[in-house]
Protein backbone atom coordinates (compact mmCIF):
# COMPACT_ATOMS: atom_id res chain seq x y z
CA UNK A 1 0.00 0.00 0.00
CA UNK A 2 1.09 3.33 -1.10
CA UNK A 3 0.73 6.90 -2.04
CA UNK A 4 -2.13 9.09 -0.44
CA UNK A 5 -5.70 7.58 1.60
CA UNK A 6 -8.68 9.33 2.88
CA UNK A 7 -9.41 10.14 6.41
CA UNK A 8 -11.82 11.71 8.19
CA UNK A 9 -11.71 13.23 11.79
CA UNK A 10 -13.48 13.15 14.99
CA UNK A 11 -12.53 15.06 17.99
CA UNK A 12 -13.09 14.92 21.77
CA UNK A 13 -11.72 17.86 22.83
CA UNK A 14 -8.34 19.39 22.19
CA UNK A 15 -5.54 16.85 20.61
CA UNK A 16 -1.48 17.27 21.64
CA UNK A 17 -0.72 15.67 18.62
CA UNK A 18 -2.56 18.55 16.16
CA UNK A 19 -3.51 21.64 18.09
CA UNK A 20 -6.18 23.86 16.24
CA UNK A 21 -4.57 25.16 13.04
CA UNK A 22 -2.38 22.10 12.14
CA UNK A 23 -1.62 21.40 8.41
CA UNK A 24 -3.50 17.32 9.42
CA UNK A 25 -6.36 18.92 10.54
CA UNK A 26 -7.43 20.31 6.69
CA UNK A 27 -6.66 17.14 4.78
CA UNK A 28 -9.57 15.29 6.22
CA UNK A 29 -12.40 14.40 4.01
CA UNK A 30 -16.21 12.86 5.28
CA UNK A 31 -17.11 9.34 5.44
CA UNK A 32 -13.47 8.04 4.45
CA UNK A 33 -12.51 4.65 5.48
CA UNK A 34 -9.86 5.41 7.82
CA UNK A 35 -10.91 7.76 10.96
CA UNK A 36 -8.49 9.71 12.88
CA UNK A 37 -10.04 10.06 17.01
CA UNK A 38 -8.52 12.63 18.24
CA UNK A 39 -8.77 14.36 21.51
CA UNK A 40 -9.26 13.37 25.32
CA UNK A 41 -10.91 9.74 24.24
CA UNK A 42 -9.98 8.57 27.43
CA UNK A 43 -12.62 6.27 29.00
CA UNK A 44 -13.31 2.94 27.26
CA UNK A 45 -16.47 2.99 25.12
CA UNK A 46 -15.92 7.14 24.80
CA UNK A 47 -15.69 6.34 20.92
CA UNK A 48 -17.43 4.27 18.83
CA UNK A 49 -15.12 1.15 17.16
CA UNK A 50 -16.65 0.60 13.93
CA UNK A 51 -15.95 -2.36 12.36
CA UNK A 52 -16.55 -1.59 8.80
CA UNK A 53 -13.65 1.17 8.46
CA UNK A 54 -9.87 0.28 7.66
CA UNK A 55 -8.71 1.47 10.51
CA UNK A 56 -9.35 3.93 13.51
CA UNK A 57 -6.53 5.55 14.58
CA UNK A 58 -6.95 6.59 17.98
CA UNK A 59 -5.18 9.48 19.72
CA UNK A 60 -3.49 8.32 23.36
CA UNK A 61 -1.87 10.43 26.07
CA UNK A 62 -0.18 8.37 28.41
CA UNK A 63 -2.58 5.41 28.32
CA UNK A 64 -2.49 2.06 26.66
CA UNK A 65 -4.51 1.23 23.54
CA UNK A 66 -6.09 -2.23 26.03
CA UNK A 67 -7.95 0.47 28.30
CA UNK A 68 -9.77 1.38 25.02
CA UNK A 69 -10.15 -1.47 23.51
CA UNK A 70 -9.68 -4.46 25.34
CA UNK A 71 -7.35 -6.96 26.22
CA UNK A 72 -7.68 -11.00 25.49
CA UNK A 73 -4.55 -13.13 26.93
CA UNK A 74 -2.12 -11.83 24.14
CA UNK A 75 -4.48 -11.89 21.18
CA UNK A 76 -5.95 -8.85 21.48
CA UNK A 77 -6.43 -7.07 17.96
CA UNK A 78 -8.60 -5.30 15.68
CA UNK A 79 -8.81 -2.33 13.01
CA UNK A 80 -8.21 -0.15 15.91
CA UNK A 81 -4.29 1.37 15.95
CA UNK A 82 -3.17 3.52 18.60
CA UNK A 83 -1.36 6.98 17.90
CA UNK A 84 0.47 9.57 19.20
CA UNK A 85 2.93 12.34 17.85
CA UNK A 86 5.71 12.97 20.21
CA UNK A 87 5.82 16.37 21.30
CA UNK A 88 7.63 17.60 24.85
CA UNK A 89 5.42 19.02 26.90
CA UNK A 90 3.81 22.53 25.07
CA UNK A 91 7.16 22.63 22.67
CA UNK A 92 5.25 22.91 18.79
CA UNK A 93 4.84 18.78 18.61
CA UNK A 94 7.63 16.91 16.69
CA UNK A 95 7.60 15.13 12.95
CA UNK A 96 7.22 11.61 14.35
CA UNK A 97 4.44 9.67 14.85
CA UNK A 98 4.54 6.31 16.81
CA UNK A 99 1.91 3.95 15.95
CA UNK A 100 0.72 1.64 18.32
CA UNK A 101 -0.59 -2.00 17.94
CA UNK A 102 -1.78 -4.78 19.82
CA UNK A 103 -0.82 -8.50 19.42
CA UNK A 104 -3.32 -8.96 16.27
CA UNK A 105 -4.56 -5.77 15.48
CA UNK A 106 -5.06 -5.83 11.28
CA UNK A 107 -1.58 -5.06 9.43
CA UNK A 108 -4.17 -3.75 6.67
CA UNK A 109 -4.61 -0.96 9.51
CA UNK A 110 -1.33 -0.73 10.62
CA UNK A 111 -0.48 -0.17 6.79
CA UNK A 112 -3.16 2.53 6.10
CA UNK A 113 -2.09 4.40 9.41
CA UNK A 114 1.09 4.93 7.89
CA UNK A 115 -0.03 5.68 4.60
CA UNK A 116 -2.12 8.34 6.11
CA UNK A 117 0.78 10.00 8.07
CA UNK A 118 3.41 9.54 5.96
CA UNK A 119 1.55 10.98 3.40
CA UNK A 120 1.05 14.16 5.29
CA UNK A 121 5.04 14.33 5.90
CA UNK A 122 5.67 12.31 8.82
CA UNK A 123 8.01 9.87 10.38
CA UNK A 124 6.33 6.72 11.10
CA UNK A 125 7.33 4.06 13.62
CA UNK A 126 5.20 0.91 14.96
CA UNK A 127 5.38 -0.20 18.50
CA UNK A 128 3.66 -2.65 20.79
CA UNK A 129 0.95 -1.77 23.42
CA UNK A 130 3.70 -0.37 25.80
CA UNK A 131 3.48 2.56 28.54
CA UNK A 132 5.68 5.40 26.89
CA UNK A 133 5.23 3.89 24.08
CA UNK A 134 9.31 4.20 22.17
CA UNK A 135 10.29 7.82 23.40
CA UNK A 136 9.07 8.09 26.70
CA UNK A 137 9.92 4.95 27.98
CA UNK A 138 13.48 5.44 27.23
CA UNK A 139 14.03 8.95 27.71
CA UNK A 140 11.75 9.49 30.75
CA UNK A 141 14.04 7.68 33.43
CA UNK A 142 17.79 9.59 31.98
CA UNK A 143 15.36 13.10 32.60
CA UNK A 144 15.07 11.35 35.86
CA UNK A 145 18.41 10.39 36.63
CA UNK A 146 19.52 13.69 35.41
CA UNK A 147 17.29 15.72 37.89
CA UNK A 148 18.46 13.05 40.89
CA UNK A 149 22.08 14.23 39.45
CA UNK A 150 21.48 17.83 40.16
CA UNK A 151 20.15 17.04 43.21
CA UNK A 152 23.39 14.93 44.28
CA UNK A 153 25.67 17.36 43.34
CA UNK A 154 27.41 15.25 40.37
CA UNK A 155 27.47 18.63 38.12
CA UNK A 156 25.67 21.81 37.35
CA UNK A 157 21.96 21.83 34.74
CA UNK A 158 24.76 23.83 32.89
CA UNK A 159 27.41 21.30 32.74
CA UNK A 160 24.94 18.62 32.03
CA UNK A 161 23.13 19.83 29.35
CA UNK A 162 26.84 20.82 27.82
CA UNK A 163 28.02 17.27 28.10
CA UNK A 164 24.80 15.87 26.59
CA UNK A 165 25.56 18.25 23.80
CA UNK A 166 28.92 18.55 23.03
CA UNK A 167 29.69 14.56 24.03
CA UNK A 168 26.82 13.03 22.52
CA UNK A 169 25.57 15.69 20.17
CA UNK A 170 21.97 16.08 20.85
CA UNK A 171 20.20 18.95 20.33
CA UNK A 172 19.51 19.98 23.74
CA UNK A 173 20.75 19.01 27.61
CA UNK A 174 18.13 16.21 29.37
CA UNK A 175 17.71 19.13 32.08
CA UNK A 176 16.95 21.96 29.85
CA UNK A 177 14.67 19.45 27.96
CA UNK A 178 12.74 18.04 30.56
CA UNK A 179 12.06 21.36 32.17
CA UNK A 180 10.92 22.94 29.25
CA UNK A 181 8.72 20.68 28.73
CA UNK A 182 7.19 21.47 32.23
CA UNK A 183 7.92 18.98 35.25
CA UNK A 184 4.81 18.64 36.60
CA UNK A 185 3.90 17.05 32.88
CA UNK A 186 7.36 14.76 33.37
CA UNK A 187 5.48 13.82 36.71
CA UNK A 188 1.98 12.82 34.71
CA UNK A 189 4.00 10.57 32.26
CA UNK A 190 6.61 8.96 34.45
CA UNK A 191 4.08 8.47 37.01
CA UNK A 192 2.01 6.11 34.61
CA UNK A 193 4.78 4.46 33.43
CA UNK A 194 5.56 3.92 37.02
CA UNK A 195 2.46 2.39 38.17
CA UNK A 196 2.33 0.21 35.04
CA UNK A 197 6.19 -1.20 35.55
CA UNK A 198 7.04 -0.23 39.19
CA UNK A 199 10.51 0.09 38.50
CA UNK A 200 13.06 2.53 40.12
CA UNK A 201 13.63 4.22 37.00
CA UNK A 202 10.83 5.28 36.16
CA UNK A 203 9.75 6.32 39.37
CA UNK A 204 9.16 10.40 39.38
CA UNK A 205 12.25 12.23 40.22
CA UNK A 206 11.95 14.81 43.33
CA UNK A 207 12.18 17.71 41.39
CA UNK A 208 8.72 16.39 39.16
CA UNK A 209 6.91 15.84 42.45
CA UNK A 210 7.58 19.02 43.76
CA UNK A 211 6.45 20.76 40.69
CA UNK A 212 3.20 18.01 40.80
CA UNK A 213 2.64 19.32 43.95
CA UNK A 214 2.81 22.89 43.67
CA UNK A 215 1.14 22.43 40.61
CA UNK A 216 -1.40 20.40 42.27
CA UNK A 217 -1.70 22.98 45.23
CA UNK A 218 -2.46 26.33 42.57
CA UNK A 219 -4.77 24.81 40.85
CA UNK A 220 -6.54 23.82 44.53
CA UNK A 221 -6.08 27.57 45.31
CA UNK A 222 -7.33 28.89 42.21
CA UNK A 223 -10.68 26.50 42.34
CA UNK A 224 -11.25 28.26 45.97
CA UNK A 225 -11.45 31.79 44.72
CA UNK B 1 54.22 23.66 42.00
CA UNK B 2 53.83 26.58 38.84
CA UNK B 3 50.36 26.67 37.32
CA UNK B 4 51.80 26.38 34.04
CA UNK B 5 51.72 23.49 31.62
CA UNK B 6 54.51 23.39 29.17
CA UNK B 7 54.96 20.40 28.23
CA UNK B 8 52.65 17.69 28.42
CA UNK B 9 53.20 13.32 28.23
CA UNK B 10 50.55 10.75 27.17
CA UNK B 11 50.64 7.25 27.85
CA UNK B 12 49.22 4.75 25.47
CA UNK B 13 49.29 7.54 22.86
CA UNK B 14 49.49 4.22 20.86
CA UNK B 15 45.96 3.91 20.99
CA UNK B 16 43.25 5.67 19.50
CA UNK B 17 42.10 7.98 22.57
CA UNK B 18 45.75 8.52 23.72
CA UNK B 19 46.61 9.29 19.68
CA UNK B 20 44.04 11.30 19.90
CA UNK B 21 44.77 13.75 23.20
CA UNK B 22 48.26 14.07 21.85
CA UNK B 23 46.94 16.00 19.18
CA UNK B 24 44.61 18.27 20.92
CA UNK B 25 48.10 18.25 23.27
CA UNK B 26 50.50 19.29 20.72
CA UNK B 27 48.00 21.15 17.86
CA UNK B 28 47.64 23.95 20.49
CA UNK B 29 51.63 24.25 21.14
CA UNK B 30 52.40 21.71 24.04
CA UNK B 31 55.27 20.13 23.54
CA UNK B 32 54.24 16.78 23.51
CA UNK B 33 55.70 12.96 24.43
CA UNK B 34 53.59 10.06 22.81
CA UNK B 35 54.29 7.31 25.10
CA UNK B 36 53.66 3.83 24.83
CA UNK B 37 54.78 -0.10 25.53
CA UNK B 38 55.22 -1.08 22.11
CA UNK B 39 57.48 0.46 19.24
CA UNK B 40 54.99 -0.37 16.77
CA UNK B 41 52.02 0.75 18.00
CA UNK B 42 53.32 4.36 18.47
CA UNK B 43 54.55 3.89 14.73
CA UNK B 44 50.99 3.46 13.43
CA UNK B 45 49.56 6.12 15.74
CA UNK B 46 52.21 8.33 14.26
CA UNK B 47 51.57 7.90 10.47
CA UNK B 48 47.49 8.17 11.35
CA UNK B 49 48.55 11.61 13.18
CA UNK B 50 50.63 12.69 9.97
CA UNK B 51 47.41 11.87 8.17
CA UNK B 52 45.20 13.79 10.33
CA UNK B 53 47.42 16.90 9.77
CA UNK B 54 47.65 16.45 6.21
CA UNK B 55 44.23 16.33 5.94
CA UNK B 56 43.61 19.74 7.93
CA UNK B 57 46.56 21.43 5.48
CA UNK B 58 44.66 19.98 2.35
CA UNK B 59 41.08 21.06 3.80
CA UNK B 60 42.56 24.80 4.58
CA UNK B 61 42.58 24.13 8.71
CA UNK B 62 46.12 24.99 8.49
CA UNK B 63 49.20 25.79 6.77
CA UNK B 64 52.24 22.90 5.85
CA UNK B 65 54.47 25.22 7.87
CA UNK B 66 51.85 25.28 11.05
CA UNK B 67 51.80 21.31 10.38
CA UNK B 68 55.38 20.85 10.34
CA UNK B 69 55.84 23.10 13.55
CA UNK B 70 52.70 20.49 15.56
CA UNK B 71 54.97 17.63 14.25
CA UNK B 72 58.04 18.67 15.20
CA UNK B 73 56.49 19.66 18.96
CA UNK B 74 55.45 15.45 19.22
CA UNK B 75 57.92 12.88 19.90
CA UNK B 76 57.40 9.09 20.57
CA UNK B 77 59.08 7.19 23.31
CA UNK B 78 59.13 3.81 24.71
CA UNK B 79 60.85 4.54 28.07
CA UNK B 80 58.81 6.11 31.05
CA UNK B 81 61.87 8.10 31.84
CA UNK B 82 61.30 10.22 28.96
CA UNK B 83 58.37 11.85 30.75
CA UNK B 84 60.10 13.06 33.33
CA UNK B 85 59.81 16.70 32.56
CA UNK B 86 56.56 16.91 32.00
CA UNK B 87 54.26 19.33 33.46
CA UNK B 88 51.16 16.62 33.02
CA UNK B 89 50.87 13.72 32.53
CA UNK B 90 47.73 12.23 30.75
CA UNK B 91 46.68 8.66 30.76
CA UNK B 92 44.69 6.90 28.38
CA UNK B 93 46.27 3.40 28.77
CA UNK B 94 43.69 0.25 29.44
CA UNK B 95 40.76 0.80 31.50
CA UNK B 96 41.91 -1.10 34.32
CA UNK B 97 42.46 -0.14 38.18
CA UNK B 98 45.52 -1.73 38.67
CA UNK B 99 46.94 -0.87 35.88
CA UNK B 100 46.53 2.84 35.96
CA UNK B 101 47.24 2.97 39.48
CA UNK B 102 50.74 0.91 38.74
CA UNK B 103 51.37 3.50 35.73
CA UNK B 104 51.08 6.32 38.00
CA UNK B 105 53.19 4.85 40.92
CA UNK B 106 56.08 4.36 38.22
CA UNK B 107 55.57 7.97 37.48
CA UNK B 108 55.79 8.99 40.67
CA UNK B 109 60.00 9.06 41.34
CA UNK B 110 60.33 9.51 37.70
CA UNK B 111 58.39 13.14 37.67
CA UNK B 112 58.54 16.60 39.22
CA UNK B 113 57.41 17.38 42.19
CA UNK B 114 54.76 19.77 40.72
CA UNK B 115 53.91 17.23 37.87
CA UNK B 116 49.70 16.58 37.36
CA UNK B 117 48.84 12.95 36.74
CA UNK B 118 45.37 13.03 34.56
CA UNK B 119 43.33 9.88 33.99
CA UNK B 120 41.43 9.53 31.18
CA UNK B 121 39.04 7.15 32.50
CA UNK B 122 35.60 6.62 31.83
CA UNK B 123 34.67 4.45 34.38
CA UNK B 124 36.77 4.20 37.11
CA UNK B 125 36.87 6.56 40.28
CA UNK B 126 39.98 9.32 39.88
CA UNK B 127 40.42 8.76 44.12
CA UNK B 128 41.41 5.09 43.92
CA UNK B 129 43.10 5.46 40.64
CA UNK B 130 45.47 8.03 42.42
CA UNK B 131 45.25 6.07 46.06
CA UNK B 132 48.64 4.30 45.18
CA UNK B 133 50.89 7.39 43.72
CA UNK B 134 51.91 9.35 46.32
CA UNK B 135 50.71 12.78 44.97
CA UNK B 136 47.46 12.27 45.80
CA UNK B 137 46.96 16.13 45.52
CA UNK B 138 48.25 16.20 41.77
CA UNK B 139 45.92 13.79 40.54
CA UNK B 140 42.88 14.85 38.54
CA UNK B 141 40.26 13.33 35.92
CA UNK B 142 40.55 14.56 32.26
CA UNK B 143 37.78 12.93 30.06
CA UNK B 144 38.49 13.20 26.75
CA UNK B 145 35.65 11.61 24.30
CA UNK B 146 35.95 10.20 21.47
CA UNK B 147 37.52 11.22 18.52
CA UNK B 148 39.55 13.07 21.24
CA UNK B 149 41.00 15.11 18.33
CA UNK B 150 37.46 16.33 17.20
CA UNK B 151 35.73 16.48 20.29
CA UNK B 152 35.92 19.55 22.23
CA UNK B 153 34.51 18.37 26.04
CA UNK B 154 36.72 17.17 28.64
CA UNK B 155 34.96 15.74 32.05
CA UNK B 156 37.42 17.33 34.58
CA UNK B 157 36.36 15.23 38.07
CA UNK B 158 39.14 15.98 41.57
CA UNK B 159 39.60 13.18 43.38
CA UNK B 160 38.83 13.27 47.23
CA UNK B 161 42.52 14.21 47.61
CA UNK B 162 43.03 16.83 44.56
CA UNK B 163 44.17 20.02 45.66
CA UNK B 164 42.41 23.17 44.43
CA UNK B 165 45.64 24.34 42.70
CA UNK B 166 45.70 21.15 41.00
CA UNK B 167 42.39 21.00 39.59
CA UNK B 168 42.47 24.48 38.10
CA UNK B 169 46.01 24.18 36.65
CA UNK B 170 44.16 21.18 34.54
CA UNK B 171 41.01 23.71 33.95
CA UNK B 172 43.27 26.35 32.37
CA UNK B 173 45.35 23.68 30.29
CA UNK B 174 42.15 21.84 28.68
CA UNK B 175 40.94 26.16 28.23
CA UNK B 176 44.45 26.32 26.46
CA UNK B 177 44.37 23.60 24.71
CA UNK B 178 40.88 24.58 23.10
CA UNK B 179 38.66 22.04 24.66
CA UNK B 180 35.58 22.69 26.89
CA UNK B 181 35.84 21.22 29.87
CA UNK B 182 32.99 20.62 32.60
CA UNK B 183 32.99 20.05 36.01
CA UNK B 184 31.77 16.42 37.48
CA UNK B 185 32.19 14.70 40.70
CA UNK B 186 34.21 11.16 40.93
CA UNK B 187 31.36 9.15 40.74
CA UNK B 188 31.15 6.13 38.38
CA UNK B 189 30.73 7.28 34.27
CA UNK B 190 30.55 11.22 35.48
CA UNK B 191 28.31 12.79 33.46
CA UNK B 192 28.36 11.46 29.81
CA UNK B 193 28.44 7.60 30.46
CA UNK B 194 25.92 7.75 33.94
CA UNK B 195 23.06 8.86 31.72
CA UNK B 196 24.27 6.87 28.21
CA UNK B 197 25.32 3.60 29.75
CA UNK B 198 21.86 2.92 31.23
CA UNK B 199 19.90 4.53 28.66
CA UNK B 200 21.54 2.10 26.32
CA UNK B 201 21.14 -0.82 28.36
CA UNK B 202 17.14 0.50 28.51
CA UNK B 203 16.83 0.72 24.34
CA UNK B 204 18.58 -3.01 24.65
CA UNK B 205 15.43 -3.99 26.90
CA UNK B 206 13.10 -2.34 24.94
CA UNK B 207 14.42 -4.22 21.65
CA UNK B 208 14.78 -7.43 23.95
CA UNK B 209 10.77 -6.85 24.88
CA UNK B 210 9.72 -6.61 21.44
CA UNK B 211 8.61 -2.87 22.11
CA UNK B 212 9.93 -2.11 18.21
CA UNK B 213 12.79 -2.63 16.03
CA UNK B 214 16.13 -1.22 16.35
CA UNK B 215 15.35 0.74 13.00
CA UNK B 216 11.74 2.30 14.25
CA UNK B 217 13.55 3.34 17.66
CA UNK B 218 16.70 4.23 16.40
CA UNK B 219 14.05 6.79 14.18
CA UNK B 220 11.87 7.91 16.93
CA UNK B 221 14.98 8.73 19.06
CA UNK B 222 16.80 10.83 15.90
CA UNK B 223 13.07 11.97 14.44
CA UNK B 224 11.66 12.88 18.22
CA UNK B 225 14.91 14.03 19.70
CA UNK B 226 17.11 15.16 17.20
CA UNK B 227 19.66 13.02 18.56
CA UNK B 228 22.32 12.54 15.33
CA UNK B 229 22.54 9.10 15.93
CA UNK B 230 20.42 6.55 16.96
CA UNK B 231 20.80 4.51 19.83
CA UNK B 232 21.22 0.95 18.23
CA UNK B 233 23.45 2.45 15.63
CA UNK B 234 25.56 3.78 18.56
CA UNK B 235 25.92 0.70 20.38
CA UNK B 236 26.74 -0.89 16.73
CA UNK B 237 29.45 1.73 16.63
CA UNK B 238 31.25 1.52 20.24
CA UNK B 239 30.71 -2.25 20.47
CA UNK B 240 28.19 -4.29 22.18
CA UNK B 241 31.38 -5.93 24.08
CA UNK B 242 32.22 -2.18 24.86
CA UNK B 243 28.74 -1.76 26.09
CA UNK B 244 28.96 -5.37 28.50
CA UNK B 245 32.21 -3.88 30.11
CA UNK B 246 30.99 -0.45 31.02
CA UNK B 247 28.11 -2.95 32.38
CA UNK B 248 30.17 -4.40 34.56
CA UNK B 249 32.71 -1.78 35.68
CA UNK B 250 29.24 0.04 37.09
CA UNK B 251 26.75 -2.08 38.01
CA UNK B 252 28.70 -3.55 41.01
CA UNK B 253 29.92 0.14 42.26
CA UNK B 254 25.95 1.73 42.01
CA UNK B 255 23.94 -1.32 42.31
CA UNK B 256 21.64 0.61 39.60
CA UNK B 257 19.40 -2.64 37.75
CA UNK B 258 19.37 -0.05 34.51
CA UNK B 259 23.38 -0.17 34.51
CA UNK B 260 22.75 -3.92 34.92
CA UNK B 261 23.43 -5.75 31.63
CA UNK B 262 20.55 -6.92 30.07
CA UNK B 263 20.61 -10.64 28.85
CA UNK B 264 20.13 -9.61 25.09
CA UNK B 265 23.36 -8.19 25.26
CA UNK B 266 24.95 -11.16 27.07
CA UNK B 267 23.53 -13.52 24.25
CA UNK B 268 24.62 -10.92 21.68
CA UNK B 269 27.83 -10.65 22.92
CA UNK B 270 28.61 -14.04 23.07
CA UNK B 271 27.45 -14.66 19.45
CA UNK B 272 30.17 -12.38 18.19
CA UNK B 273 27.27 -10.15 16.95
CA UNK B 274 29.47 -7.11 18.55
CA UNK B 275 28.63 -4.17 15.92
CA UNK B 276 30.36 -2.68 13.22
CA UNK B 277 33.46 -4.33 14.18
CA UNK B 278 32.47 -8.01 13.42
CA UNK B 279 29.65 -6.82 11.08
CA UNK B 280 26.78 -7.49 12.82
CA UNK B 281 25.35 -5.73 15.78
CA UNK B 282 21.76 -4.72 15.71
CA UNK B 283 22.13 -4.21 11.97
CA UNK B 284 24.47 -6.12 9.45
CA UNK B 285 27.36 -4.29 7.56
CA UNK B 286 29.50 -4.72 4.91
CA UNK B 287 32.76 -2.21 5.35
CA UNK B 288 31.69 0.95 5.83
CA UNK B 289 28.21 0.27 4.64
CA UNK B 290 25.27 -0.54 6.72
CA UNK B 291 22.18 -2.42 6.00
CA UNK B 292 18.61 -3.79 7.00
CA UNK B 293 17.67 -2.80 10.39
Amino acid sequence: MSGTMAYSIVTAGDSRSFPAGDAFLSGAAAGADVVVCLGAFHAPGSHRIDDAKTAILLELDTECLGVHTGESAGEEGSNVVGFARYRNGDDAPSGLIELVRQPSTHSSSVEAARVVFEAAGFTVVVCSDQAGRIIDRLVRPKYNAALRFLDEGLASARDMDLTCRLGLGYADGPIERVERGGLARHHEITQALFETYGTPGFAPARRAVVAHRRDRRQTGDKKEK
Amino acid sequence: MSGIIRKVGVCGAGGTMGAGIAIVTARAGFETVCYDLAQPALDAAAKQTAGFFGKSVDRGKMSAGERDAVLARMRATTSLDDLADCDLVIEAVFEDLKTKQQLFAALDPLCAKHTIFASNTSTLSITEIASQCGRQDRVVGMHFCLPAQLMKLIEMSPGMNTSRETFDTAWSFAEAAGQTPVRTQDKPGFILNALLVPFNNDVIRAVEAGVATPADIDAAIKTGLGYRMGPCELLDLIGLDTQLRLCEAFYPVTLDVRSSAPPLLRRMVAAGHLGRKTGRGFYTYDGNAMFGG
